[in-house]
């Protein structure tokens, strides 16, 4: 298990990594936390010509919080996310997640946007990047631009970054009052890859739920805003929420069924809404 | 009769931390990996991608010109340098297993099969390299699934095999028929049991030194049994067996994976002869998931008859048994079905039992001995029959097992399996078992998180396990396996005990009972003893690590040599004080008189005998060194017995198991050291519920890939999962040694899976949930509450 021949770079500047991504195209690999890249190289599953190392590049970890937006910089580890106050103030949804982010050792290492671009059906950031409406910006040698992250996640590993691009930070806005985060998942052990995750915010009027967004992962293939099922439980509630779950593309396979996956989301949702009641 | 003359106070019995734990915990332990030789060679395998295909090497030239690159050979360059071995055994005749050889020849019969090795520089050029080794794969169809592997018309597993059946059985004594028919109560069922395998933290490991000069062979390797491997390298290398040293130093657990004998192991010896130069292997987490030995997948169909007093009248069990493509080398794994169909009803007295054993061939890699060899399938078995006749009974299921435990009066008992009974303490133990449970109060915590809604559950299993095997087990089936052991003491100069042992250290902390038994043995506290094992040119020959055998027969072993040693230290002071050994004796380093008043200290002893020997008396000539080798000449096994309880919380929205509590009391006989018990006994459970709940090898059904390769996707059970473990004993020391102990290592892991599986349908029953396979996940919960459909 050792990883085929690759060049290293370890750039000192932004730009200079976007050069060098500008490049090599398809055959660069940004290296930021390594917790999912490292092991892939050793399989030899992913096989770079050239590995990027992000991490002497300053500034890409910030976390701050101006004007309702929360911006995180796309190298911040999940640790440091995880103790951040502004997080905690902005986005408690992402605290949620993080508990269920793997172990200490990995979040120490694991970045945010590492996540985002790796983009496992499984993961728990991406589901929470949808649910509350973050924006990405990319960079690339020919500058920067924005993507909802609605539409930023495209399939399994799969996303709208382009050959020479690199996530530079991710802005969400901060919760607003009356909102409440709920983040919660069904893993076979505590931080194995969600069965079923579901990422929720939602603000109620008295006992009625006024407004939600939901999204699901380690159940389709991509995560989105689960539109349907929010319509329906603004409108019937969550019977009728978990109903509009039927219709989701659930991924199938030998040990967890698409059937299963869907069985979770509903068991979440309910749980998940049944707690702020 | 035995020397059973344990000093009062003395060693044996505490509660001693290892001495070996600080070494280990500040990272200086030396594993294989950890020790380099001069002008080695790396080796990786290439390994069939394939659990079936027919192959053609169609080029190794660009593989060989890669810088960096020492040699790829093939099965037809090995052949030369190593013999082929077949697994036999007189104990299974006309057992089915191909020949074998280091590296696979024309076709490829389980996914992670070697059929080329790569030496190179560095383990990363190796890999390199095995990208460009040209092979010509034509995929056969496998067959991977025990249900179907003896089907009429299921493809062979090997070519020219008419069957894949390795070999069939059928044993048991007394009227089976006649019992079911008079049965007031016959319960059955049918079990499934999911393919795991043990997984060290050190995976296996050699560094082979050939050297052509003195035609000798050294060979470093993680391995829980030196000697075996002595014996087997010298005759497949062709090398006398004094030639051939095989070294295990620190050694990261082995739990059965260890002990056999692997085809890319024996590739690298004869790589390395091949070569004349060093190589070193260290086995990847895939390959070792892939290709070290998997075990326990077995389809038990089980019926008991019981009759209207709800006494256990007979069994009735018919197991096939997932072998993999060959029996393992060299002791098969046909032993693995035999153990499992003698434990079923091992704590029980029944009158009539009838065993049908079918072991079938499979695509897959061979199953071999893991920790408590079979006995927790036989155990879920027994014990979840026992627990549904208690259930049909409408009685509590420790009335039942209480009813039914074998009569101490009775023994020893050779019951209806074949299973000899001798020095169990079922009552006692039971005792214990529900004075530390405190019944009452833990059966009223149970109603209350009943009452809460929450869905809890607790299961009990009874445990007999066959210990410490003796020279009988593999020597009537013409299997070369030690079951002895050799100890040899020294007095050093300074007073100071070194100890060699033929027993082998592979975590589980051996080395410290071993230092107590000489230590109490000779008369000196345990630190004045330094203990070697794990070398072959150190000890002499010995069995090894395997069925929980240390104490019981190496510590047999150790206490015959400090006994010897102590006699001759008190026949050389004698001399010298004009004293006589029965006037004397050795306690903490010195020899005292019978009032206990120190006469000389053993390093005064020591120093004399070694460096003034002018001054001893003539016709003294002091024999400090001692050797004793044991073997138990009684008792093919040494029986031991022990009860577990699991409390576990399901969701039963999500299928997910909560194991919230566990209790064992176990009965090993004499404990050699408490302390070391006790986490033995609770690392067992915790590898029980990984067998319960969370293990498993899968295989696609489809095209048989094997699917759990890394640790994402083979899921052990981690500090989470683990409960507290409240470990108690009862302590029946056997009879026939010195000692009295008994195995104490597997039993944690034989009772735990069928606890936790009576646990997770006790909390079920009142949801019309029945569950009987293993590992109970997520999806075996919801298909059973019907959340989820059944399996097609």
């Amino acid at each position: 298990m050792k990883p085929a021949r690759f060049d290293y770079a370890c750039p000192g500047t932004l730009g200079g990594a976007l050069a060098l991504l500008a490049e090599q195209g398809p055959e660069a690999s940004i290296l930021a936390g390594g917790q999912s890249l490292m092991p892939m190289l050793n399989l030899r599953m992913a096989r770079p010509a050239l590995l990027v190392d992000i991490n002497r590049i300053p500034g890409l970890d910030a976390i701050t919080l101006l004007d309702g937006v929360l911006t995180i910089g796309a190298r911040a580890r999940h640790a440091d996310v995880l103790t951040s106050p502004l997080v905690q103030q902005a986005a408690p949804l992402l605290i949620q997640a993080l508990h269920h982010v793997a172990h200490p050792a990995i979040r120490n290492r694991g970045t945010l946007g590492g996540s985002l671009a790796l983009a496992d059906p499984a993961a728990e950031m991406p589901a929470c990047v949808t649910c509350l409406g973050a924006t990405l910006v990319l960079a690339s040698a020919s500058g920067e631009r924005r993507v909802p992250a609605a539409s930023f996640f495209l399939g399994v590993y799969a996303t709208a970054l382009e050959h020479g691009e690199m996530i530079l930070r991710v802005e969400i806005p901060a919760i607003r009052p009356g909102w409440i985060h709920a983040f919660l998942e069904v893993s076979r052990r505590h931080g194995d890859y969600a069965m079923a995750g579901l990422a929720l915010a939602i603000r109620r009027d008295g006992a009625h739920v006024a407004e939600a967004s939901i999204a699901l992962c380690g159940v389709e293939s991509a995560t989105r805003r689960q539109t349907e099922a929010e319509a329906a439980l603004v409108a019937r509630g969550v019977d009728a929420a978990c109903d509009r779950f039927a219709h989701l593309d659930a991924m199938g396979g030998a040990e967890i069924t698409a059937a299963h996956r869907i069985h979770l989301a509903r068991v979440l949702l309910r749980r998940a809404v049944g707690a702020q009641d | 009769m035995p020397d059973t003359a344990l000093p009062p106070d003395g060693w044996i019995g505490r509660p001693m931390p290892r001495a070996a734990t600080r070494r280990l915990i500040e990272g200086r332990g030396r594993y294989t990996d950890d020790n380099a030789a001069k002008g080695e060679l790396h080796a990786a395998f290439l390994r069939s991608p394939f659990p079936h295909a027919a192959f053609r090497i169609t080029g190794c030239d660009a593989a060989r010109a890669l810088p960096g690159v020492r040699a790829v050979l093939t099965a037809e360059d090995l052949a030369p340098f190593c013999r082929s071995w077949r697994t036999q055994s007189l104990a299974f005749p006309g057992l089915v297993s191909p020949e074998q050889g280091p590296l696979a020849r024309d076709r490829a019969v389980y996914q992670g099969e070697p059929v080329a090795l790569v030496l190179a520089a560095s383990r990363a050029v190796a890999e390199d390299a095995l990208e460009l080794v040209g092979v010509e794969w034509n995929e056969l169809p496998a067959v991977t699934d025990v249900a179907h592997a003896l089907d009429a018309g299921t493809p062979p597993v090997h070519q020219g095999l008419s069957s894949n059946l390795a070999w069939r059985t059928e044993f048991g004594e007394g009227d089976v028929e006649a019992a079911f028919a008079k049965a007031a109560l016959v319960v059955e069922e049918r079990f499934t049991f999911t393919r795991h395998t043990g997984v060290p933290l050190e995976a296996r490991s050699v560094l082979a030194t050939y050297d052509p000069a003195a035609e000798a062979l050294e060979v470093r390797m993680s391995h829980q049994i030196p000697h075996q491997m002595q014996v087997h390298l010298a005759e497949l290398l062709d090398l006398p067996m004094g030639r051939v040293r095989v070294i295990a130093g620190d050694v990261g657990g082995g739990f059965g994976i260890k002990m056999h004998v692997y085809p890319d192991e024996v590739a690298v010896c004869a790589a390395s002869r091949l070569t004349g130069r060093p190589v070193r292997y260290v086995c990847d987490r895939i390959e070792a998931l892939m290709a070290d030995i998997h075990a326990r997948e077995h389809v038990v169909q089980a019926r008991m008859a019981v009759d209207a007093e709800g006494r256990i009248l007979a069994f009735d069990v018919d197991d096939i048994q997932g072998l993999g493509a060959y029996s393992i080398y060299p002791r098969s794994s046909t032993v693995e079905a035999m153990s499992v169909l003698r434990t079923v009803g091992a704590p029980y007295h029944f009158s009539a039992y009838r065993a049908r054993l079918r072991c079938a061939l499979q695509n897959k890699v061979p199953t071999g001995q893991y920790r408590s060899v079979g006995h927790p399938i036989g155990c879920a078995t027994t014990e979840r029959l026992v627990d549904l006749a208690a259930a049909a009974r409408g009685e509590d299921p420790l009335e039942f097992r209480r009813r039914n435990f074998l009569p101490e009066a009775m023994m020893p008992w050779t019951n209806p399996a074949g299973g000899r009974m001798a020095e169990l303490s079922h009552t006692a133990t039971l005792a214990e078992f529900e004075r530390l449970l405190d019944l009452p109060k833990l059966r009223a915590e149970v109603a209350a998180m009943r009452a809460e809604g929450r869905c809890v559950g607790l299961g009990f299993s009874a445990v007999v396990e066959y210990t410490a095997s003796g020279p009988a087990a593999y020597g009537r089936a013409g299997v070369p396996v030690a079951a002895m052991d050799t100890v040899v003491v020294t007095l050093e100069p300074t007073g100071d005990v070194v100890a060699r042992a033929s027993v082998a250290e592979i975590g589980q902390g051996i080395q410290q009972g071993i230092v107590q038994v000489v230590a109490d043995a000779v008369g000196v506290p345990p630190s004045r003893v330094t203990i070697h094992t794990g070398d072959t040119a150190n000890a002499p020959h010995g069995g090894g690590a395997w069925a929980s055998r240390g104490a019981a027969i190496g510590g047999e072993a150790a206490w015959g040599a400090g006994r010897k040693l102590q006699a001759e230290i008190l026949k050389t002071a004698a001399a010298l004080l004009q004293s006589t050994p029965d006037a004397l004796d050795v306690r903490d380093g010195q020899v005292v008189d019978a009032k206990g008043t120190p006469r000389m200290s053993l390093a005064e002893l020591a120093s004399t005998v070694f460096f003034r020997g002018h001054e001893l008396p003539g016709g003294v000539q002091p024999q400090f060194t001692a050797t004793h080798q044991f073997r138990r000449e009684e008792d093919l096994f040494l029986t031991t017995n022990g009860l577990q309880a699991s409390l576990v919380e399901v969701d039963p929205d999500t299928g997910l198991v909560t194991p919230l509590r566990h209790w064992v009391v176990g009965d090993c006989g004499r404990l050699l050291n408490p302390l070391l018990v006790d986490e033995q006994v609770r690392g067992g459970v915790v590898q029980g519920i990984g067998e319960a709940l969370l293990e498993a090898c899968r295989y696609d059904p489809g095209n048989g890939q094997f699917l759990t390769g890394t640790l994402a996707d083979y899921l052990l059970p981690m500090a989470d999962n683990a409960p507290d473990v409240t470990v108690g004993h009862v302590e029946t020391p056997y009879s026939g040694s010195a000692l009295g102990a008994k195995g104490a290592g597997e039993a944690g892991t034989c009772g735990a899976p069928a606890a936790v599986l009576n646990a997770v349908n006790d909390a079920l029953g009142s949801r019309g949930a029945r569950i009987s396979e293993l590992p109970v996940t997520p999806t075996v919960i919801l298909r059973a509450l019907g959340t989820l459909e059944a399996a097609e």
